[in-house]
């Protein structure tokens, strides 16, 4: 009886449990049919951007490209710089209320999500619970209401009504705690307040070379959800607006900016792909601790 | 068992408040921004949505008048309302449970598949605008690459009006949506199931685990209820929150309302017509839906494994 249970074990560390090659023909098959359907729209957006004029209009739709070429590209940069408003200026706005909005959020999150896994204070279990159910709440959801404080602060029309309600996203601060209590051992910290460390050293010289990991994924997530804001409803100056909003009006420009339209979506798509590509790994391993428990 | 009395417990409280006096601080900078920016919108869209409120006048109080108008008068908002309803039942039961079976089946690969797979999984969630391209494989005419594929199989002799024809516009919302389902929900069921102890599973093949549903059942799905939560929590925020898709396709407000979501009523109370108490009432709708929602599912989840 033993001996076969022993055997049993053995057959599980080789070939994982309760599996049929079968079964795991089946779920590849699946998958890969799952995989077309995700990747195809988005291989059309590639080969799209690519194609000359006579390709994008040609009868039947192609989903590749045949003789691939960048005009779209140089018509995109050559109807941008027609703008009145350099289209430098709008990387800017999104490169600096990008910059500005996750630096704050960083250490903002990490003091919060500190305090809230490692000490023990009245409040606290009510000011996670809210930051959970606030996961829910994002950014488009509270627009309007947001848009009235944003009034009364005198903050519409200004960076300020982008990169503040950014830097409060309530994902920073859950993602961080969840990563602090899987990675931070309070041992360590309690060594440290042995040897008289304050408050504010143990955070900055401990906890924080720690949780590096966890601000990749943090810089990661704000980038892609300010990538994909066009700053409507807050901003009215066209000089504070984001590249997605210069973006969004060459695609509205109809029929005759298709070939530029295309290469709009390549270059939306882009950025987020290529982050997410090299960082994947430490995203995965950031989203490990990223259960909610009760 | 000795009860203790609330002013003890108060006291009690104080003293502790009062010796770790430096966590408020640490708390401080994203807690104001918090309060500001995320408490304080529920907060005010409860109360103003009680409201008669321009932006321009004090607001005036008008009772119940606005939920009156949303639920009686506003055939529109029971459109939106039905549409919303319909893409959360069918994109985030679809969705959350294609993340699941998806994450475990990548699971058993090996590392380079694996990457790639997450990679082309995850892709449409984060693409930005690039779901625009839909509108180039749903177009009207003979040139969009469903009528093409439709047209020469001989199923059809004339191309089908996907984007104008009302019957097909909150389907269509329903694919996209669906496609760019596998988010920040699908990442956590990914990484969570990396981490699960491989000798869970070996004790349960003891115990007498037959095959890789039972497995899944009894062991790994139990074992990642706190993913599967944070899952749920990811999926009502991004079904609930529909309205950006049908803009961008059928533009706003799409033809007879019909891919008209709460979101876009919404948007259309509060940024063109400036009636803000009526839009608060409708965000507050929303919060308690997601709301009502998340308990739902909470309690669905605690069956799982019995």
């Amino acid at each position: 009886m033993k001996k076969t249970t022993e055997k049993k074990v053995k057959r599980i560390s080789r070939a994982g449990l309760a599996r049929s090659v079968g079964g795991n023909a089946v779920n590849f098959i699946f998958l890969c049919i799952i995989a077309a359907f995700m990747a195809l729209p988005l291989l059309y957006v590639i080969s799209n951007a690519f194609k000359p004029m006579d390709e994008i209009f040609v009868y039947p739709p192609r989903l590749y490209v045949i003789n691939p070429t960048l005009s779209n590209f140089k018509n995109l940069s050559s109807l941008m710089s027609q703008s009145w408003i350099p289209f430098s200026r709008y990387i800017f706005n999104s490169v600096f209320v990008t910059a500005i909005s996750t630096f704050l959020q960083i250490i903002f999150a990490s003091m919060a999500a500190y305090v809230l896994e490692k000490r023990e204070f009245p409040g606290k279990r009510i000011f996670f619970g809210t930051v959970v159910i606030s996961l829910m709440f994002t950014a488009t959801v509270t627009a309007i209401p947001n848009y009235i404080i944003m009034n009364s602060l005198n903050m519409v029309n200004t960076y300020f009504a982008l990169i503040l309600p950014a830097a409060a996203s309530s994902m920073g601060l859950y993602l961080m705690k969840q990563f602090i209590a899987t990675s931070v051992p309070t041992v360590i910290l309690e060594a440290a307040r042995v040897d008289g460390a304050s408050e504010m050293r143990i955070f900055w010289q401990i906890v924080m070379p720690l949780v590096k990991p966890a601000w990749l994924t943090l810089i990661i997530f704000s980038f892609q959800s300010i990538w994909s804001t066009t700053g409507n409803g807050y901003i009215y100056t066209e000089t504070l607006k984001p590249l997605n909003y210069a973006l969004s009006q060459v695609v509205s420009g109809g029929v005759a900016r298709t070939g530029s339209a295309a290469a709009v979506a390549f270059i939306m798509l882009l950025p987020p792909l290529v982050v997410f590509i090299v960082s994947q790994s430490n995203i995965l391993n950031t989203m490990a601790s990223s259960g909610i428990k009760e | 068992m000795n009860k203790i009395s609330l002013g003890e417990k108060i006291r009690y409280n104080l003293r502790l408040a009062k010796k770790n006096y430096d966590c408020y601080l640490f708390l401080l900078p994203f807690g104001i921004l918090f309060a500001a920016f995320v408490v304080m919108p529920v907060a005010i869209s409860i109360f103003f949505g009680f409201t008669d409120f321009n932006l321009l006048e004090m607001p005036e109080l008008v009772g119940l008048k606005n939920y009156q108008k949303l639920f009686v008068d506003d055939e529109i908002f029971t459109i939106a309302f039905r549409n919303t309803i319909i893409i959360a039942l069918v994109v985030g039961p679809i969705g959350y449970l294609a993340s699941l079976l998806i994450a475990w089946q990548i699971n058993e690969l090996n590392n380079v598949l694996r990457a790639v797979m997450v990679t082309i999984m995850y892709a449409p969630s984060i693409s930005g605008g690039a779901y625009t391209i839909w509108q180039y494989i749903f177009s009207n005419d003979s040139y969009g690459y469903i009528n093409s594929v439709l047209i020469s199989l001989g199923v059809i002799k004339k191309p089908v009006q996907f984007l104008s024809d009302t019957e097909w516009m909150l389907p269509i919302v329903i694919i996209v949506m669906i496609w760019m389902s596998l988010g920040a929900g699908f990442l956590s069921f990914v990484a969570g199931l990396k981490t699960i102890d491989k000798s869970f599973y070996e004790a349960g093949y003891i115990e007498g685990i037959k095959s890789r549903w039972q497995e899944l059942w009894f062991i790994t799905l139990p074992t990642m209820k706190p993913q599967l939560m944070f899952g749920a929590v990811m999926s009502i925020t991004a079904t609930f929150s529909a309205g950006a898709v049908g803009t961008q396709l059928f533009g706003s407000p799409s033809t007879d309302y019909a891919a008209h979501t709460i979101i876009n009523h919404l948007e259309d109370y509060g940024n063109t017509r400036f009636e803000m108490g009526y839009a608060c009432a409708i965000a507050t709708v929303l919060f308690a839906l997601m709301i009502i929602c998340n308990e739902l599912i909470k309690r669905l989840l605690n069956r799982v494994g019995t």
